[in-house]
């Protein structure tokens, strides 16, 4: 078997686990869903997951540590990863083979060769590193917005999976929905499409992962080269050569990404992969200028406060964005997450989203609740996100932590937040209508939500009563037929109060043994009232869950909203004492 | 260059090459060694330190513990009243650094008496380095309005400066956390420790002023300004926090400038309609006992300021001030 078939079934192989495991990452007990699959496997491998989390936290987390295995491999033999393993890498591959299979050879070797702007990828290395890395201020982990397994994690996980599985029903029963995906879709097939200008582009010019192995692979073990400086002009090795590394001579090592291509090509039989360095001349730096390199260095160097002029980690946090169930303390979850929305995948009820730039820069892609979406806000028996996630962003929570039951009962339940009634929006509290959705649905015991009763005079409801007999009270005016029937409606006669059972146009059939008659006043007047439970939020019981927020009727803005006050996982957004 | 040559260079080369990728994959298992870490991070991923605020109390004498001095300037009221509790070299020794805390809370002019009377201020910092002999004293607060404005508008910043104080503004890095030992609410919360990190006194001087939540803002209330972070929702439970705070900061001395009294609209004031004569300054080592007869000039009592017996059951003082045998004089 020629070593360029063996690669194209290793990709397929890879890619093959990459949508497997995209699919499995579903709540449910069939055999194919999670389960123990380990759904995290390409992130464990990514040294780019480990080092920028390594960097930013100074602690490299458990699992993460998988990545040295792909940094022993890199070192030894080559960016294998890139050709070999990586599936965004593959797509750029396959879209790259589409773009170029019907041009002329000259064409394709054109399309071929090195550019100076291959170097820019490792600017972007040095300018998000250094983000993370900032020493005194609270760093911040973007480089995951070009990381290729993020990127095409994210890319399948909230946009191809949920376009995909509106046809097919597999992932879920109802459609996922996932706010600003459209920006997700934007950038993947922008970095598809570019292609079909300079076949892997994305590899060649922006990937830091990629600029990442290209620094580890200088003292490579086994590299490609030529036997002999033989046919300096003939250039059939960089037909297909998928790094744009010039093996024809001063053959550059930190392009090369081992697709072997240039082996198969050949008509020579000059190509190898061997101990020795290539009779071609080989160039084992990266193509780094000193001027490029400390510009990127200084430009991640004043990224990063810049950011923080916002101060939004400080008073001008964003009180909408709400975080996953224990999710670290802001800053802290900065340091962590790699936006790649496995927990925005797993999550159950939809709640999940990516959040936008609201509320800083750093938070596109990061995990924010939206009730309005969520099929129940975040379910209170549910830790899946913590569970989930690659880099403990959002901690491995267990259900009693969640719950603040057993063990963590002094600590108490997580708070996502508090809910706060809007009284202006609110059935009861602005429009005199019965509702308590909220209090209904509230999972905390006891309650979170609770009422107080008050019993209101509908609009236009004073009436002279014409006559009482019995429990009929016969009035003058003309009303709808039963709009007071409902078992919410009380006549108030004097001092006592009837509840309404019935009403024809002009008589109300009152409730009880009472007679109503007693109690009428001299003139004749009766008042229609209407019993209000009106919602009022115990902000030391409310765990910021947004049930609430979710089945509120009010179907707009909300009449019942879940704000970051008052979250467990910052001290400073305190809301109550003690 | 021989055939033999030929081969050997390639070799040397790899074998070199070999070495440094070998001490390259030695290089980062070592640091993934180091740095590993099994478990998730815990939920307080960043305890800070928590620092302990010292004592700064001097013993107590029997018989100069208070004294209450009428007199319509507070400068000179002032003198007449730490000779009376045994001279500034009760309080100040040779060398000693000195913080002097007034309440610095708003940028609002002296004369609305919303902050402390800078004259007073002046007073003091050169009583201190003058005759007290301190080596340095730092003038401070953590203002509720943007302390560069309080500190120029109140005119404390100048008068301290010129009186040869040292002006000290709040900024993040002079924050740590505290926990009182016992209390409920100073749990983990940041204070300005900044300025007494170093100090060996501490002496509070505050305004008598209407303090709409609490009652009264006097030197118990005045320490306030040293919490930090978001210390308004204590007012949830304001006549605890101003109790803990007398348990937190014991100061050396204290003084409660009563000779313009805000009687209404407090803590900010804003019209001299609000202010009123009282003509009284108190000076004293036990801040319950001054605050429990600066609430008299107010024409509050004991019971109307549940903090005054919260902190006298706590131990932060007494609020039977005349127990204590109160110095009573005057100066025209």
């Amino acid at each position: 078997m020629k070593i360029v078939t063996a690669r194209r079934i290793c990709q397929f192989l890879f890619f093959a686990l990459f949508l497997w495991l995209c699919v499995v990452s579903t709540v449910g007990d069939s055999f194919w869903r999670i389960g123990n699959y380990p759904v995290n496997f390409f992130f464990y491998l990514d040294p780019l997951v480990a080092l920028g989390t390594m960097l930013a936290t100074h602690s490299l987390y458990g699992p993460l540590a998988l990545a040295l295995i792909t940094i022993i491999l890199t070192i030894i033999f080559g960016r294998f990863f890139c050709s070999w393993v990586c599936p965004f890498g593959s797509i750029h591959h396959f879209f790259g083979y589409l773009a170029k299979r019907n041009k002329k050879t000259a064409e394709k070797i054109r399309l071929n060769r090195y550019r100076k702007a291959q170097s820019i990828k490792y600017f972007i290395l040095v300018f998000f590193l250094i983000m993370a890395a900032f020493p005194s201020l609270a760093a911040t982990l973007q480089i995951s917005l070009l990381d290729p397994i993020s990127i095409v994690t994210r890319s399948f996980n909230i946009m191809l999976i949920p376009i995909a599985d509106r046809f097919f029903h597999i992932t879920s029963a109802a459609p996922r929905f996932y706010e600003g995906a459209w920006l997700i879709l934007t950038f993947f097939l922008a970095a598809v499409l570019l292609n079909f200008a300079i076949p892997r582009f994305y590899c060649r010019f922006i990937c830091p992962l990629g600029a990442f192995f290209a620094t580890l692979n200088r003292f490579a073990v086994w590299r490609i080269g030529k036997k002999s400086a033989e046919h300096p002009d003939c250039r059939l090795c960089e037909v297909n050569c998928e790094g744009a590394c010039q093996p024809t001579h001063d053959f550059r090592i930190s392009e090369c990404i081992l697709c072997f291509n240039c082996l198969n090509d050949c008509k020579h039989e000059l190509m190898t992969y061997r101990r020795a360095i290539s009779a071609g001349g080989e160039i084992t730096d990266p193509d780094i200028s000193r001027r490029g390199f400390i510009l990127s260095l200084a430009g991640g160097a004043l990224a990063l406060p810049a950011v923080r002029l916002a101060n939004t980690l400080g008073a001008n946090y964003y009180p909408g964005l709400i975080r996953p169930p224990g999710a670290l303390p802001e800053e802290e979850f900065l340091k962590r997450c790699i936006k790649c929305g496995q927990c925005m995948r797993i999550c159950p009820t939809n709640v999940i989203q990516p959040a936008s730039i609201q509320g800083g820069l750093e938070n596109l892609w990061t995990p924010a609740l939206n009730n309005r979406i969520g099929s129940s806000g975040c379910q209170l028996n549910c830790v899946a996100c913590g569970q989930i996630c690659p880099t403990a962003a959002i901690r491995p929570i267990s259900l009693d932590e969640k719950l603040g039951i057993n063990d963590f009962a002094d600590a108490g339940p997580i708070k996502l937040g508090t809910a706060f009634v809007d009284r202006n929006r609110c059935l009861p509290w602005a429009l005199g209508r019965p509702c308590i959705v909220c209090e209904e649905n509230c999972p905390v015991s006891p309650k979170a939500i609770f009422t107080k009763v008050s019993f209101e005079t509908v609009r236009d409801g004073e009436f002279t009563a014409a006559k009482i007999s019995g429990n009929t009270v016969e009035i003058k005016t003309i009303m709808q037929s039963d709009r007071y029937a409902t078992g919410d409606y009380y006549c108030a006669v004097g001092p006592a109060r009837f509840k309404i059972v019935a009403n024809s146009e002009n008589t109300l059939r009152l409730e009880g043994k009472e007679k109503p008659e007693q109690h009428l006043p001299s003139n004749g007047k009766i008042i229609i009232q209407v019993r209000l439970q009106k919602p009022y939020v115990d902000p030391q019981k409310c765990i910021g869950c947004g049930v609430c927020e979710h089945e509120c009727p009010v179907s707009g803005k909300r009449a019942i909203r879940v704000s970051a006050e008052g979250e467990s996982r910052n001290a400073n957004r305190k809301l109550l004492l003690g | 260059m021989t055939k033999k040559d030929k081969i050997k260079l390639p070799r040397r080369q790899f074998l070199a090459r070999t070495v440094k990728a070998g001490l390259s994959i030695v290089a980062a298992s070592a640091l993934a060694k180091l740095m590993y870490n099994s478990k998730p991070p815990s939920v307080a991923a960043d305890i800070s330190e928590m620092v302990k605020v010292p004592d700064f109390s001097v013993a107590a004498r029997a018989s100069q513990q208070i004294s209450i001095i009428k007199g319509p300037d507070p400068a000179q009221s002032s003198l007449k009243a730490i000779d009376l509790l045994g001279g500034i070299e009760r309080f100040v020794k040779p060398g000693d650094i000195v913080v002097i805390k007034p309440n610095v809370a708003f940028a609002s002019p002296p004369a609305l008496g919303a902050t402390t009377n800078p004259a007073l201020v002046a007073q003091i910092v050169r009583l201190c380095l003058d005759r007290g002999k301190a080596k340095k004293v730092i003038v401070t607060d953590n203002p509720i309005n943007n302390p560069e404005s309080c500190f120029l508008i109140s005119g404390i910043g100048k008068a301290a400066s010129a009186a040869g104080a040292e002006l000290l503004l709040p900024r993040p890095a002079y924050f740590r956390n505290t926990s009182l030992q016992g209390g409920k609410l100073i749990n983990d919360w940041p204070i300005y420790f900044e300025a007494m990190r170093k100090a060996d006194r501490l002496i509070g001087i505050a305004p008598l002023k209407d303090h709409h939540r609490s009652g009264a803002s006097m030197t118990m209330k005045n320490f306030y300004g040293l919490l930090g972070g978001r210390r308004n929702i204590f007012h949830q439970n304001i006549n605890t926090i101003i109790a803990e705070l007398a348990m937190l900061f014991r100061p050396t001395l204290v003084i409660l400038d009563g000779t313009t009294v805000m009687k209404t609209n407090g803590p900010t004031g804003g019209s001299t309609s609000d202010l009123k004569r009282a003509d009284t300054l108190i000076a004293g080592t036990d801040p319950v006992a001054v605050d429990s007869f600066g609430a008299t000039l107010l024409d509050l009592k004991t019971s109307d300021l549940p903090y005054l017996s919260l902190a006298a059951e706590a131990g932060a003082g007494s609020t039977d001030y005349m127990l204590l045998k109160p110095i009573f004089a005057s100066v025209s």
